[in-house]
């Protein structure tokens, strides 16, 4: 498989997991929320300062349809994390040609 | 694992905060040895895919559910320096956007999910390739036992910032016990996809997985030495 071929499969199995599968994803509280419940400190959980942000809990405000408002969350946030870490690590990598920046496969 | 605000006290998150900031600076120098121009972008679908998959709780037990961590993934696939940054990149995206994950807590969810998972993760990973056989076969099993004990070690380390700095008066001993024993379970998921995601891209790509190099390396010269022999 050629890299440009693994990447571009990567990162439709990316949107399809965050946009489509995410529907079907247990509702039921994680291991920590739910130990919080049975032991009794999930009262001091404070809501986050940004939970009227408009893809707070992964739905879009204003869309109704929840497979459609969740799905589109996954979808910008998949969008938003390829450019933010692909433009981070872009910066940060290695620049002196050396060894694998060769690779005739590429 | 994603903690909320108002679960730690304020000196517990600004420690944690301290702690996540730290590591955060020297994965960013470290990192460097890690990526390339082939690996860069490796990196960033690492990151991405990590993300999508944390959306995906899938039930454990009574009514309680999981997710990906994924920091022994990220740290089999891209290594552990880049992999801290995976996974704070991940934590910030879901705080600042999602509302998922306090925004007192990035520093205690990056210790948890970012530093903790990648160190546990990397770490018995790379101690099974010393003593297993040196052959490819073993990086996706490898990957999924340090997935497996990963999770349960975190859940641990946030009962230990719980003790110290906790929010709420309650019985430290159930709290402990019920940790440890649902992020066990969480623990056998998180190395089921963490097997299953290794090896498709061993399959795929094995020259694409940072874990396997050495391995590669080894193959390489072996088929050398065979053929100019």
């Amino acid at each position: 498989m050629s890299r440009r071929r693994f990447f571009v499969v990567a990162l439709l199995v990316s949107l399809l997991v965050a946009g489509v599968a995410s529907y079907y994803a247990s509702s039921h509280p994680d291991g920590l929320e739910y130990v919080a419940e049975q032991t009794g400190f999930i009262d001091s959980a404070e809501d986050s300062a940004t939970s009227d942000s408009p893809l707070a809990d992964y739905q879009t405000t204003g869309i109704d349809d929840a497979r459609l408002s969740g799905g589109l969350a996954g979808v910008v946030g998949v969008v938003v994390m390829l450019l933010l870490s692909t433009g981070l690590f872009w910066l940060i990598r290695r620049r002196d040609g050396s060894d694998a920046t060769h690779d005739s496969r590429a | 694992m994603h903690v909320p605000d108002g679960f730690l006290d304020a000196p517990t998150s600004l420690a944690t905060g301290v702690v996540a900031a730290t590591a955060v600076a020297v994965s960013l120098r470290a990192a460097r040895r890690e990526l390339d121009d082939r690996t860069a972008p490796m990196a960033g679908l690492v990151a991405t895919f990590v993300f999508a998959a944390q959306m995906i709780n899938f039930p454990v037990g009574a009514g309680t559910s999981g997710h990906l961590m994924g920091g022994a993934l990220a740290a089999v696939l891209v290594g552990p320096w880049t992999a801290v940054l995976c996974l704070s990149v991940v934590l910030v995206v879901q705080a600042l956007l999602m509302a998922d994950g306090g925004i007192t807590a990035i520093g205690t969810n990056i210790s948890l999910i970012g530093i903790v998972t990648v160190a546990v993760g990397w770490g018995v990973f790379v101690l099974l390739r010393k003593v297993l056989p040196a052959r490819i076969s073993i990086v996706a099993p490898a990957a999924a036992a340090g997935a497996l004990l990963s999770v349960p070690v975190a859940a641990l380390v946030f009962t230990g910032l719980f003790a110290i700095g906790g929010n709420a008066p309650v019985d430290l001993a159930a709290v402990t016990a019920a940790m440890l024993g649902w992020h066990t379970v969480i623990g056998i998921g998180e190395a089921a996809v963490t097997g299953l995601v290794v090896a498709s891209v061993v399959a795929a790509r094995p020259d694409l997985v940072h874990g396997a190099r050495p391995l590669l390396a080894e193959r390489v010269l072996e088929t050398r030495a065979a053929v100019t022999s």
